[in-house]
């Protein structure tokens, strides 16, 4: 049986271009810091006025470490990533993220790799549909704009995965000229005494160029983390429980919602 | 339907809400028959639970008769009479392949809450509020069953529903108690609490080879019922000094098992009283531990503590020297109901225990504020408030 611990790889491998030259207490651009506080903020009151959701969660929490992170010119994000935007430009980010599922490997990695079945548990997908061997075209769901998000609308790219190793790893890349360039990559290992598989998620994502698309990064950066944690969470409770359990829609006795 | 709704500290009120539907394929709707309030629902009512809404259906222990299911449930069937185990469990994780129910990976719908809280989500539980999967609960007409198969068990036909009622929790929950006593044969076995849970902890301790069982309370009724139904010798802790007075019994020993069924909210006397509530009152702690301490220091030397009183966060002197040095071993959690349930269910059609005698007071959905205040002021020598939505 394979060692999960011999194969544990280290998140965040990368290094940013550029290291930083000295330590200081900020990491944060000026202009970033306060549209930290001020979109922080305001995902907060947004997110805390749906905090029944798991988005709304979501959203407060982000939100409030915006604020947090705003406020004091740390992110601890970025020191995480080797990220300085106080001194260097934002590339993008990415978050990596763990689960075991007790389940045999083959079978765990049969349905992530059947592409079609990621919109089961990935909130934000809509659509993954294979297009060759390799190939893929997705469609998600995503905020039209980050402060008012009553609108959803959605996002297409197509992808291509680029490397393979039949149960144990999936990585894939957007293709060029994507609306949201992005990457990702599945490790499949086996977990210690019979436990099942751990499976390791690290995606990443790179903003679309312009000052919009560096805001969205930022305040996104937080909520995706949580996200992608859900979404393992989620595909952990298809395979073991057969569903996703949920009280969206049980009664209560409060007025105008019944969860 | 009719259901009891939690609306803030001490205030339940019936509303009118939708009935409950499928929502997901492994789900059953029971037509509720009887739904008992617990001992751990006070600590909902008085708001010592954090993550309940208003609008919350409490009530988890109750039973009643399937009336939908879900197109992945096969082996329950509408008209199958059921009780229901408080805790929900998927059945597919490790925890419910360890047969450790309550630990379930998957069944919490809002498993956020205790991973930030305890380090890593733990199952889901009816009626007990969000952090513990904000399921509705059971003090309903209708109720919604997820893991239906791994929750409801067929009452067999020679059990009354009085007397299946309580192998939703509070048996499953004692006779959890006194398994995780890791009673020897012949050994004396305390349990602190004369409430449901604490009775059916003192019948367990029989069933499992105790050679004495004594009761502590502070309530003559309820002692009256641990010397009566569960054969137990009592104490009242207004009238005795508790330590001293086990010492004395067991001839300078200690007890061998010593049982907590009472959890966050002991009652105690003295300076420590004060110190605690001062300190909860104060969210410097968020559990009163007076009787965790008590029986900690009562243990014998190599003795068992085992805890089934609930427990929600942080309790402040805690006595970990004496437990240390004494080698103490402790066990506890949340009951492991889908572990027990089958059995206990032969034991009370054998007639070995019969634990309907728990319910006092049958009382009708309509009546929810006055059946959680009997049952919490203990007026009117109540054990159990029992509801009764189908009359």
């Amino acid at each position: 049986m394979a060692n999960a611990f011999k194969t544990f790889i280290p998140p965040n491998p990368k290094k940013s271009g550029r290291q930083r030259q000295a330590k200081g207490f900020t990491n944060i651009g000026t202009t970033g810091r306060v549209l930290s506080v001020l979109g922080g903020a305001a995902l907060a009151y947004y997110g805390w006025s749906r905090k029944q959701s798991p988005l709304g969660k979501s959203l407060t929490t982000a939100g409030g470490y915006l604020v947090l992170r705003g406020a004091s010119g740390f992110c601890p994000v970025n020191e995480a990533l080797h990220i300085d935007t106080a001194h260097s430009k934002t590339e993008g980010f990415e978050v990596t993220s763990s689960v075991t599922i007790l389940k045999p490997r083959q079978e765990v990695y049969q349905f992530w790799r059947k592409l079609e079945n990621l919109p089961k548990f990935m909130q934000y997908l809509e659509d993954v549909r294979q297009t060759g061997h390799r190939r893929s075209h997705w469609v998600a769901k995503v905020p039209k704009n980050i402060i008012s998000k009553e609108k959803l609308s959605t996002v297409e790219w197509d992808a291509e995965i680029d490397r393979e190793e039949e149960n144990s790893l999936i990585a894939w890349r957007s293709l060029p000229g994507s609306e949201i360039e992005n990457s990702g990559e599945v490790r499949f290992t086996d977990a210690p005494a019979n436990r099942g598989t751990v499976v390791q998620a690290t995606i990443a994502y790179h903003p679309p160029a312009g000052a919009a698309g560096k805001l969205a990064a930022k305040l996104l950066n937080p909520a995706f983390k949580e996200l992608v944690k859900q979404d393992l969470r989620r595909f952990k409770r298809l395979l073991e429980a057969g569903e996703i359990p949920t009280i969206i829609g049980q009664p209560s006795g409060r007025k105008n919602e019944n969860y | 339907m009719k259901a009891i709704c939690w609306e803030g500290i001490n205030k339940v009120s019936t509303e009118r809400v939708p009935d409950p539907t499928i929502l997901n394929p492994r789900d059953a709707i029971v037509r509720v028959f009887l739904s008992s309030v617990c001992g751990s629902d006070l600590h909902l009512l008085g708001g010592y639970i954090p993550a309940m809404r208003s609008g919350d259906i409490i009530g988890h222990e109750f039973m009643g008769e399937i009336v939908e299911v879900g197109p992945e449930v096969k082996k329950l069937k509408k008209g199958d009479r059921v009780v229901v185990c408080s805790v929900l469990a998927c059945g597919g994780c490790e925890f419910c392949h360890r047969e450790e129910y309550s630990l379930c990976d998957n069944s919490n719908a809002e498993p956020e809450w205790t991973e930030k809280a305890y380090g890593y989500p733990v199952a889901g539980i009816f009626g007990y509020s969000h952090a513990l999967g904000g399921y509705a609960g059971s003090h309903a007409e209708y109720t919604r069953v997820p893991f239906a198969e791994n929750t409801c068990f067929k009452v067999p036909d020679g059990i009354s529903n009085e007397s299946a009622l309580f192998t939703s929790d509070a048996f499953p929950t004692g006779y959890m108690a006194a398994d995780f006593a890791g009673i020897e044969p012949g050994d004396t076995v305390v349990v602190w609490g004369c409430g449901g849970v604490g009775l059916m902890a003192m019948h367990s301790a029989w069933l499992l080879g105790a050679g004495r069982v004594i009761a502590i309370d502070q309530y003559p009724y309820r002692l009256e019922q641990a010397r009566t139904r569960a054969k137990a010798e009592v104490l009242n802790f207004r009238e005795v000094d508790v330590l001293e007075a086990l010492k004395e019994m067991t001839g300078g020993r200690g007890p061998d098992r010593c049982i907590d069924c009472v959890g966050m909210e002991a009652n105690s006397t003295g300076v420590e009283k004060v110190y605690d509530y001062a300190k909860q009152y104060a969210r410097l702690q968020s559990d009163r531990p007076a009787v965790l301490r008590q029986a900690i220091m009562a243990c014998r030397k190599g003795g068992t503590v085992s805890i089934i009183g609930v427990y929600g966060g942080l309790i402040d002197k805690f006595p970990m020297g004496p437990a240390m040095n004494k080698g103490l071993t402790f066990r506890m959690g949340q009951q492991f109901g889908q572990r027990y349930i089958p059995t206990l269910l032969d034991i009370v059609a054998r007639g070995e225990v019969d634990p309907a005698y728990l319910l006092t007071h049958k009382l009708s959905l309509d009546k929810g504020q006055e059946g959680y205040m009997m049952f919490k002021e203990k007026a009117n020598n109540n054990m159990r408030s029992v509801f009764a939505p189908a009359g």
